[in-house]
């Protein structure tokens, strides 16, 4: 117990004082982890449109694969990525190991199949509700799925965050890939691993706290954009009573 | 006034649809002419809704069976621009004017003449001043009326409607009844599909009546309401719509 | 009323205008306030190594004689010489001479340079139960092999797992026969072998949690806050020391290794100016690794 009340006051002692090193570490997490789920993002929700708009024989087989592919544990993302851009491997020649790239690429693959699963549930739903109506107004399917998404864009905000959960607080794939480098590839989950195997348990649970910290902010911006835009709705509502 | 010569829009020779081990509809032939003002009536499940989506062509291939011709208008030469309107109307989660706007932009209007014709169709269904308003804040008629708009603005030459005032206090009901007369004299072919016997025979030139996937009967509105000679199951429903008639 | 023209920005234009803002956030500031294009080599070393501390104090005054920034991936011993062999690396840094001597004897180095030494030792728990206390570690390990005391191995073909096993082996054990449970003594395992096939901080973690022993280099020792009720209780025999050598990845095998760079480095490192860096690390008044480039 003393341990979480130490790690406590030495998370409030890091934020309050703004120590540059931990700062670089949380932006360079916000950088590494805000691109995959961009990228990741767009990826995945170009396959979820796909799989929702699209019937083509074997299917069922895909949408299970893509669902197989959320159990994906990090570490063997990162290592499937690792062999792909080892100098032994086929994208060797890009010479991205060992840095921050490496880390997005593999953080955008872990992504995929969580926004291409969500999207695509979302899509249909979506579709079931309002496909015929965007039919008869002459959209094709492309077009039907990107006005949808437009449509239900607070639920894709809401799956883009959920990704962005998934990538900013794995480990697995980014030590892999990154290789932990001081300065340079490390990130808030890399550091809290290390120094929980150094022993400096209150250390790694108080940057714990200063992770979840910094991403419950980033969330509360978002709520705020949205509740903003909700409102606009009820009061409109109101105002016609 | 003489009669225009009849003009086929969209002809049915024994057309059918199902989904899975469903049979939606089974035998129909009909032939919809420029200028109809054509009632589906029919209980629920008889198939009215399918037989608009067939009609208007919405039907993926591969629940349909039989056959559709669309022909050419004339003397326009050109396809005939359909639009529907569904019982209830799919909005998107933006202002009024984005929704109507959404079909012209989809049928590659210009901007300018886009945010014109959005205007004028707003205006003409008394929606002008929400103009800017989540369309989704409207209430159910509004929000109907804006799917008629959203309909109109598009200039259709045959406007399909599934029950479009079922969900509607009579109020709200009447109006959007007013707009359907008012499109229909611009002109529009109209197919609608209803449960109330009253818009039919105020609205139709021609009634409908089908049952379970089949199209039993098909009649200019005086005959169909006024005729003995319906088919015995037409009657049947006349008389459970209508209790009052023999 | 013209409410079409006197709109605010509509909303799906506002939107796009905020994930422009980000996207360019995210991709245009780096992360770290070092100059993007300057000099790099990527060397693999140990997480004993690293964990130590010793990089963050010689590399920088390598960085200042000479501008290279070395960018540590620290792993297994193992591991290490793996990301070597794969070219992933330009320089490695590790503490297990048979080892690097194989390395050299594939072809991925020219040449392996004894650069430093630093030694392990054994702790364990205050009340010293298997009574292995001294300093001579055959003994102690015979001793521990007669207890059912748990010993945490690390297990991960790390340079200080490839130790461990030679002390056991000198100490007449054989780590690949197992005993069964419950019992002690003899040739064997002992019965209280532990292996968690990690890194020294988690053995060490264990260790503490189990009360139990754990070799560990003095290194990682001195900078563990997790002690728990550890001690050390055995150090100085001769044959707990624990040599690093440096090797340069071969250009003639990967010919996009920055040699030249990595030859600096190793150049450096063996240089007086480099083994008295070494020998100024001090822990708590400490020295951690003895310089003894020949």
């Amino acid at each position: 117990m003393s341990v979480i009340t130490e790690s406590l006051g030495t998370a409030t002692q890091m934020l309050a004082q703004g120590d540059e090193r931990l700062l670089q570490t949380v932006w360079l997490s916000l950088q590494v982890s805000g691109t995959a789920c961009l990228l990741g993002g767009l990826l995945g929700l170009a396959v979820g449109a796909a799989l929702a708009i699209t019937r083509f024989p074997g299917q069922r087989l895909v949408v299970g694969l893509v669902n197989t592919l959320l159990a994906l544990p990090s570490v063997v993302v990162g290592l499937l990525v690792y062999l792909l851009l080892s100098r032994q491997g086929p994208l060797g020649d890009w010479g991205i190991l060992f840095t921050p790239a490496a880390m997005v690429v593999a953080q955008s693959i872990l992504v995929v199949p969580l926004v291409a699963a969500l999207s695509r549930r979302l899509l249909l739903s979506a579709l079931s509700e309002g496909g015929d109506q965007l039919r008869s107004l002459g959209a094709g399917g492309v077009t039907t799925a990107l006005v949808l998404l437009v449509h239900e864009r607070l639920a894709v905000l809401t799956l883009l965050l959920t990704a962005f959960g998934r990538a900013i607080a794995e480990v697995g794939a980014v030590m892999v890939v990154g290789g932990n480098i001081a300065g340079v590839t490390r990130v808030m989950t890399t550091t809290i691993a290390l120094e929980t195997s150094k022993g400096d348990l209150p250390l790694a649970l108080a940057l714990g706290l200063v992770l979840l910290a910094v991403v419950a902010l980033l969330n509360a911006g978002v709520a705020l954009l949205t509740l903003r835009g909700a409102r606009q709705g009820v009061v409109g509502a109101e105002a016609m009573a | 006034m003489r009669a225009p010569p009849a003009q086929p829009l969209v002809t049915l020779h024994a057309a059918g649809a199902q989904f899975g081990n469903t049979v939606a509809l089974a035998g129909v032939s009909l032939s919809l002419q420029r200028g109809d003002r054509l009632a589906l009536v029919g209980a629920n499940g008889s198939g009215k809704t399918t037989l608009l989506r067939l009609l208007h062509g919405l039907l993926p291939a591969a629940h349909a069976s039989g056959a559709r011709l669309a022909h050419a208008l004339h003397p326009e030469g050109r396809a005939p621009v359909a639009a529907m309107v569904f019982q209830r109307p799919f909005l998107l989660n933006l202002p009024v004017h984005w929704n109507v706007q959404l079909g012209l932009w989809l049928h590659g209007v210009p901007a300018a003449e886009r945010r014109a014709r959005t205007q004028q169709a707003l205006a003409r269904v008394g929606l002008a001043s929400l103009a800017s308003r989540p369309a989704r804040a409207l209430s159910g008629g509004q929000q109907q009326r804006l799917a008629l708009a959203r309909a109109w603005a598009l200039k259709p030459d045959i406007l399909f409607l599934d029950e479009p005032t079922a969900s509607l206090d009579p109020s709200a009901k009447r109006e959007v009844e007013a707009l359907m007369a008012a499109i229909v004299g611009e002109g529009v072919t109209l197919v609608f599909s209803t449960h109330n016997l009253g818009q039919a025979k105020r609205l139709a030139t021609r009634v409908a009546y089908l049952e379970a996937g089949r199209l039993v009967v098909e009649r200019p509105v005086r005959e169909f309401f006024e005729n003995p000679g319906l088919p015995e199951q037409a009657q049947q429903f006349l008389k459970g719509e209508l209790p009052w008639t023999t | 009323m013209d409410h079409l023209r006197t709109l605010p920005l509509s909303l799906p234009r506002r939107c796009l205008g905020v994930l422009a803002i980000a996207a360019a956030a995210l991709l245009s500031v780096p992360a770290d306030a070092q100059e993007p294009s300057g000099k790099f080599i990527v060397m693999a070393s140990t997480t004993s190594t690293e964990q130590s501390g010793l990089f963050g104090h010689l590399l920088p005054a390598f960085k200042a004689a000479s501008g290279v920034d070395v960018r540590v991936v620290a792993v297994g011993t193992g591991q290490a010489l793996d990301t070597g062999r794969r070219g992933d690396a330009d320089i490695v840094f590790v503490h297990d001479t048979a080892a690097e001597l194989k390395f050299v004897a594939e072809g991925y180095a020219t040449q392996r340079r004894d650069v430093m030494y630093n030694d392990f030792v054994l702790v364990g728990p205050k009340g010293d139960p298997a009574g292995v206390k001294g300093n001579n570690i055959s003994a102690a390990l015979k001793k521990l092999a007669g207890t059912t005391q748990p010993f945490i191995s690390r297990g991960d073909k790390s340079g200080t797992h490839a130790a461990e096993l030679r002390l056991w082996q000198v100490a007449g054990l054989d780590m690949a026969k197992s005993k069964p449970a419950g019992e002690s003594g003899g040739t064997g395992r002992p019965a209280g072998y532990k292996d968690c096939g990690c890194g020294m901080g988690p053995a060490l973690n264990m260790g503490s949690s189990l009360n139990g022993y754990v070799l560990t280099d003095r290194g990682t020792w001195l900078s563990f806050k997790n002690r728990g009720d550890l001690v050390i209780l055995v150090e100085g025999d001769k044959s707990l020391f624990n040599q690093y050598g440096v090797m340069v990845v071969n250009k003639a095998v990967f010919p996009h290794v920055k040699a030249e760079l990595s030859q600096q480095f190793a150049d450096w490192v063996v240089s007086p100016a480099g083994q008295q860096a070494i020998a100024a690390y001090k822990i708590g008044g400490e020295q951690l690794f003895f310089p003894n480039a020949k």
